[in-house]
């Protein structure tokens, strides 16, 4: 089955964990991601700028590592990243700010990319808020 | 055939950015002309109440991207009918062009679509 996948809470949010270990079971049991998509307070989740305790699970990190192992195609909405914070270095050049804190792996990208991964897609899976 | 989706929309206007985050999903899907509709469910009715003054609140008016809606092609907004009734909002004093949907009724109209995004 091909899969999108949506995520909307913080990056210590419970549904941000359980996302990248739905996507994780998803791959493993022989399914296909079309597409991640990171939304509302989860475009933090694609900051290179988190820091967590040792001993504590860094949740960008583990995403990171995700996105990269597996080629995923891995977007987040630009809109709502630049309103918090989590530029590029074209978007930190463009408004000019000190710095840019886009993880690597992640791209920029507007909401279309939403629709057009649901439209290829069998279902779209999303995590967190509501 | 083009796969439909329904956004559902359930905080106030004023609680932060889920309200206006929500209705740049269906206007974003809106103009790729995808089968799309905008249910406003719980608190989310209150983005229909006529008479807001979001200057005091320093924010932009929300309402003006709702009437938007049908030059993206989503001609009505469905509505949630107990949510307007238990939140006391007149069915009659709305500002925007509205499908009511009876509580009985929800989970049939929400099954109807191939995806549900709800913030």
């Amino acid at each position: 089955m091909k899969f999108t996948i949506a995520v909307f809470g913080a990056p210590h949010a419970p549904g941000t964990r359980r996302a990248l270990r739905f996507a994780q079971a998803a791959l493993a049991g022989g399914h296909e991601i079309v597409r991640v998509f990171l939304y509302r307070e989860a475009v933090q989740t694609a900051s290179a700028n988190l820091v967590s305790p040792q001993d504590e699970t860094d949740m960008g990190r583990a995403w990171q590592r995700f996105v990269a192992d597996n080629q995923i195609d891995a977007v987040v909405c630009i809109a709502a990243a630049l309103r918090r914070g989590v530029l590029d270095t074209g978007e930190a050049q463009r408004y000019q700010r000190p710095a840019a804190n886009l993880a690597a792996g992640w791209a920029l990208s507007g909401l279309g990319q939403l629709h057009e991964a649901a439209q290829q897609c069998d279902r779209l899976v999303c995590f967190g808020d509501q | 055939m083009a796969r439909s989706m329904l956004v559902i929309s359930r905080q106030a206007p004023w609680s932060g950015l889920a309200a206006r985050e929500a209705l740049d999903i269906a206007l974003a899907g809106g103009a790729f002309e995808l089968p799309l509709a905008l249910l406003l469910l719980d608190d989310g009715v209150f983005q229909l109440s006529a008479g807001q003054r979001p200057e005091s609140l320093e924010q932009k008016d929300l309402s003006a991207n709702l009437k938007a809606l049908p030059l993206f092609g989503i001609e009505t907004i469905h509505v949630a009918r107990d949510s307007l009734v238990q939140r006391g909002l007149d069915i009659d004093s709305l500002g925007h062009p509205i499908e009511l949907i009876e509580e009985s009724r929800l989970g049939d109209f929400i099954a109807r679509f191939d995806h549900v995004v709800t913030l």
